[in-house]
């Protein structure tokens, strides 16, 4: 198969699962394993064409041409394929840590749950080969419509208030912001299609570029950037497997994802730099990193805390994009993988914990990591990633990002970058410390602690670890942790290819 | 000329009929002045200085437009029409409220919507 | 003459012939056959006109055989093609729909005559497409609406009584104003045929009597499409009447009206008088944002979702409108496509609350609670439909919206752009509002449900379905709305007014 015949099928794939899943419903476990496999061969699909692949002569699908001379269109470049390679990746091993996370919390309407997220995928898969502005635009709707569903999933009247919150807030600056923005460029370039160096001729108003940028930055609901970030902690109402792959991978990143290619391949990294506009929101970034991590720092909730660490993960990469700087874009689209796979080991363990132990808040975990070694030391992996320490990945993408600011000259935002570090070990690394180093509060005297081997203690804790399956997926996520700071060469190269 | 003013007036007055008025057939009243004014306005339009009727006789050079007094005519039909249908109207909405005045409507409507607010 | 010669004359001979022979049935299910027959007879027709049209040009029928100025010429042109194309459908789909509606809608007495105004109803609308003469515009309008007006009364609830003589009145009105401005046309220029007056008017049309009978004939359209401020009679109207009726409405009669008055605005006095001489353009413009602005809000608090769909249907006439009031190639051709857009939106809206209104008996917001998952496919429908008319990619809706603020931004009236965007989000509040009760909200007691029979799922489908596929290739559409302006305009007065228009 050639790369073209590959982009034609690659979104049909997990669309045919959805079909699948659909049809299936009556054998649990038949229905699981359509999403399991589907996921194996959309994964390799992904490596076949990103080998496939010469970056001089990409290959082009069209879907439909809905208006003259705009057409939906697929075409992969490597941020793109960056993406496409960690969603395909991490869909079914986020689809065997939701097997293990439905069955043992016993949760209902799950094939609606497999199929809703089938098509998410399809969706985020849209997102990351779009080809030009207008289909990104489509897809990403799509992937607001597919994900609601997952969210409002409990249907509860908090799931609904979070439903309403998601979408209004996504739909309302994607339509009053994004579309707007996209339909003026049209109107002023007469093209969406994404191109290296941006698609605004030489001489367009600075003024206006600037406010074309402002609207579709903060049009990008997704990307949550303060004000528009109410809509994620909001979602931590969805079952954890949903936080998980949505929203530190699918749907945070397609949102991160769409600023990078605007400010890379509508704007280009060059323009960008002299945008008054982009001055702002590198600014307006920083404010965000700071703030959500300090809001962080006051939640006990432990998803709510990752949900706010998320948002300012995210910031990060809006960071790296406005800085226009080679080394930023580099960093931010490396943090794509990094955070990727350091957030979903956070979320599964939360989950994880959720499910064996019912706790939520980070107050109710000292002393846990007796119980849940295994889990615990996941935990440790994903958030020295996110902190940025060595070995975990986080470290490279960080240190890029850093790079970035020092070749931009914003000695600010780079101390920010670094307070915001400091931040994260605050709130990240406290968990899992308190977790094995202090004593877990018995419930019927708080001042005594329970010891696993104690003789004259009536309570034991005995190791009590997550369902199976959500082990295997923490594990795997846990070790790309370290995979990508031990081999981040094939990850360094893709970037280095979106910033030539 | 004096016929211009003429057809304004009934213009006017039956406008303000339609408008003022609270009972049914008053506005339906109304309407048909609002309309007679537009056929007076027409006719006197087509009205050739010297002309005498628009019907072949014997003897007369000299014939007013017979183009007004045919869309007139179409006209007059359509006003008789909305009259009956109105006045059809009306006696379903007597028959349905026991009144055909606007404001006992409004308020036995008013009530339904209350009703239909809390029960249902 | 060949028989494709007499098609403009037959699309409005056949039903207004079946028409009085609908009325003599004596059961419904017989009037429901013919009335079905004759407009199917005629949505053929027109597809065959259409293609005449589009390949030899405009098609000239004179009555009678007397040849205009004299006689009355039916012509037919790409945008009368166009507009008859959507009305003679929509009819046809929804007489497919509605017999089981309209049965339990109306006693067993008066269902034939429900179709045969039905039928004349449909005989107005396509006669308003098709005449080439201004007073046979206003012949039409009124049988069309005297017929709507009997529609609209034989609603289930008492207030549909109300909403229909409200609707006379002011329709009454309405019409009588169009004549009036037609008789000023004819006072100056002696003709009644649309290209002579074209012809005859800009020599006079410095004059006031040609301004007022301007001002007149814009008022008396403005009422008849619902233009903002002049819509006071539609919610009502639309919400109480059969649902077939308001299905049918929704879709054709303002679009009818609108289509009239670009006639009389492009067609007869002109671009450059109509959208240049006369701040027409300005008051569409104002006009239209009102309308959606409004209307969409007023939408979001009402707790009947066929009066909510009405305002909707307001506040989609101001997109036109607004459309129209750019006065730019774009923004013309805009409006004709939403035109076509919203035709299958509202139809297949209306005909899915039909549907509900079928089952459960009624159309309160809170007593669709819970149908999502007992009407799967009818909720589906009103879930897509209800996405084309917020303007989400990939339905129709979104086209129409793209080509509307592309039409905006074209002539640097950004702020514009925004506000016909935050409408879109207005029409997300008011359409999350029925799926949510319509998917999360728990049943309530005592209303059963069932999925709506075949016969009413299908018509709706094939509007969804069109929705979805005019959203992806709008060659059809879009590319038919251009041909139709481009033949109204000429294209050198409409850049060079366009320019002026705007400070």
């Amino acid at each position: 198969m050639n790369a073209e015949m590959i982009l034609q099928l690659l979104i049909l794939v997990p669309v045919l699962c959805a079909i699948c899943i659909v049809l299936l419903r009556r054998n649990p476990n038949v229905r699981e394993a359509v999403t399991l496999v589907f996921g194996g061969v959309l994964f390799a699909m992904v490596v076949m064409l990103a080998t496939r692949i010469s970056w001089g002569d990409p290959p082009l699908v069209m879907l439909a041409e809905p208006f003259p001379g705009l057409s939906l269109a697929l075409s992969p470049e490597p941020l793109g394929i960056l993406f496409a390679l960690i969603a395909s990746f991490l869909w079914p091993i986020t689809a065997i840590y939701a097997i293990g996370y439905m069955r043992g919390h016993g949760e209902s309407n799950q094939t609606r749950f497999f199929a809703c997220f089938a098509l998410s995928i399809a969706a985020t898969i849209g997102i990351s080969m779009a080809a030009n502005m207008l289909t990104l635009f489509v897809f990403y709707e799509l992937l607001t419509l597919a994900t609601f569903p997952l969210v409002t999933h409990a249907g509860t009247p908090d799931a609904k208030r979070a439903g309403r919150i998601y979408l209004g807030i996504l739909m309302g600056t994607s339509v009053a912001l994004m579309l707007l923005a996209t339909i003026w460029t049209y109107q002023i370039t007469g093209t969406l299609d994404f191109t290296r160096g941006g698609v605004f001729p030489e001489g367009t108003d600075k003024g206006v570029m600037s406010i074309l940028l402002l609207l579709f930055i903060f049009g990008t609901g997704k990307a949550a950037l303060m004000p528009f970030h109410r809509w994620l902690p909001a979602a931590m109402v969805a079952p954890t497997p949903v936080s998980a792959l949505l929203h530190a991978v699918a749907v945070v990143k397609a949102g991160v994802f769409t600023v990078l290619k605007v400010a890379i391949y509508l704007f280009g990294i060059d323009s960008i730099a002299d945008l008054q506009g982009a001055h702002f929101l590198s600014y307006a970034a920083a404010f965000t990193i700071l703030v959500a991590s300090i809001v962080a720092m006051g939640k006990d909730n432990l998803k709510a805390r990752l949900a706010y660490s998320t948002i300012s993960q995210l910031a990060y990469i809006v960071l790296g994009a406005m800085i226009g700087t080679s080394a930023g874009v580099i960093g931010g689209s490396m943090h794509i993988a990094m955070h990727a796979f350091g957030k979903i080991t956070l979320f599964f363990c939360a989950g994880a914990i959720l499910v064996a132990t019912h706790r939520k808040n980070v107050s109710e975990l000292d002393g846990i990591g007796k119980r849940m070694p295994l889990t615990m030391a996941a935990f440790t992996i994903g958030a020295l990633s996110i902190i940025g320490l060595p070995p975990m990945g986080g470290t490279w993408s960080k240190w890029m990002l850093i790079q970035g600011t020092l070749d931009a000259g914003a000695w600010i935002l780079m101390v920010v970058l670094m307070i915001s570090s400091l931040l994260n070990i605050a709130y990240l690394l406290v968990i899992p410390m308190r977790a094995f180093f202090a004593c877990e509060k018995s419930k019927e005297d708080p001042t005594k602690c329970i010891h696993p081997d104690a003789r004259d203690h009536t309570e034991v804790a005995e190791v009590d670890e997550a369902p199976a399956a959500c082990l295997i997926a923490i594990g795997v996520t846990a070790i790309g942790c370290i995979a990508l700071f031990i081999f981040p060469d094939g990850l360094y190269q893709l970037a280095q290819e979106v910033a030539r | 000329m004096y016929n211009y003013w003429l057809a304004v007036f009934l213009m006017m007055a039956g406008f303000y009929v339609v408008i003022a008025q609270g009972n049914l057939v008053k506005k339906i009243i109304g309407l048909g002045m609002f309309q007679t004014s537009v056929f007076i306005l027409y006719v006197s339009m087509g009205k050739v200085e010297g002309g005498s009727a628009p019907i072949v006789t014997e003897g007369v050079e000299v014939y007013s437009n017979p183009v007004p007094h045919v869309l007139m005519l179409t006209a007059i039909v359509v006003g008789v029409a909305t009259t009956a249908v109105g006045l059809s109207l009306a006696v379903r909405i007597n028959e349905a409220y026991g009144s055909v005045e606007e404001d006992d409507i409004q308020e036995l409507d008013d009530e339904l919507d209350k009703i239909q607010e809390s029960g249902l | 003459m060949s028989f494709s010669d007499h098609f403009p004359v037959l699309v409005v001979l056949i039903p207004l012939l079946a028409a009085p022979l609908a009325s003599l049935f004596t059961k419904g299910r017989a009037a429901w056959a013919l009335a079905l027959a004759a407009t199917w007879a005629s949505f053929l027709i027109s597809c065959l006109l259409l293609k005449q049209v589009l390949t030899t040009g405009t098609v000239r029928y004179y009555m009678g055989g007397w040849k205009p100025p004299w006689g009355i010429e039916y012509r037919v042109d790409v945008l009368g093609g166009f507009v008859l194309l959507i009305v003679t459908a929509i009819a046809a789909l929804v007489l497919t729909f509605g017999r089981r509606s309209i049965k339990s809608d109306l006693p067993e007495g008066r269902r034939s005559i429900f179709y045969a105004a039905f039928l004349l109803c449909f005989t107005g609308l396509a006669g308003m497409t098709i005449t080439g003469d201004a007073f046979n515009v206003f012949v039409f309008l009124e049988i069309s609406s005297l017929s709507s007006y009997a529609l609209i009364s034989m609603g289930r609830d008492r207030r549909a009584l109300n909403a229909a003589f409200q609707y006379l009145i002011m329709g009454s009105i309405g019409a009588t104003f169009i004549l009036i401005g037609i008789g000023f046309l004819y006072m100056m220029t002696g003709t009644l045929n649309m290209d002579d007056l074209a012809q005859r008017l800009p020599a006079v049309s410095d004059t006031n009597t040609i301004r007022a009978g301007f001002a007149f004939l814009t008022v008396g359209f403005g009422l008849k499409l619902a233009l903002f401020p002049l819509h006071l009679w539609l919610p009502n109207a639309y919400a109480y009447a059969p649902s077939a009726v308001s299905a049918f409405l929704a879709a054709t009669a303002t679009k009818v009206a609108i289509y009239s008055l670009l006639r009389f605005l492009l067609g007869i006095f002109g671009f450059g008088f109509a959208l240049g001489a006369m701040p027409f353009d300005m008051i569409l413009i104002g006009l239209g944002l009102a309308a959606i602005l409004s209307a969409s809000l007023v939408a979001v608090f009402q707790k009947n979702v066929k009066r909510m769909l009405a305002y909707s249907s307001v506040a989609q006439v101001g997109y036109i409108a607004l459309g129209i009031g750019l006065a730019s190639q774009t923004g013309l051709s805009a409006a004709v496509l939403h035109l076509f857009n919203h035709a299958m939106m509202k139809g297949a809206l209306f005909m899915a609350l039909g549907a509900i209104a079928f089952r459960i008996g009624s159309s309160r917001i809170e007593n669709l609670a819970g149908l999502g998952k007992r009407m799967p496919f009818t909720m589906a429908a009103i879930a897509i439909a209800g996405l084309s008319l917020i303007g989400i990619p990939g339905t129709a809706g979104f086209v129409s919206k793209w080509f509307l603020v592309l039409g905006t931004l074209e002539q640097g009236l950004w702020p514009l752009a925004a506000l016909i965007l935050f409408g879109s989000f207005l029409a997300l509040i008011y359409v999350g509002r029925i799926l949510e009760a319509a998917y999360f909200g728990t049943p309530k007691d005592g209303i059963e449900a069932r999925e709506a029979p075949i016969g009413m799922l299908i018509p709706i489908w094939i509007l969804v379905i069109a929705n979805i596929y005019f959203g992806l290739h709008t060659d059809f559409s879009y590319g038919l709305a251009e041909r139709a302006v481009a033949d109204l305009l000429p294209a050198a007065r409409a850049t060079v007014d366009a320019a002026e228009v705007m400070p």
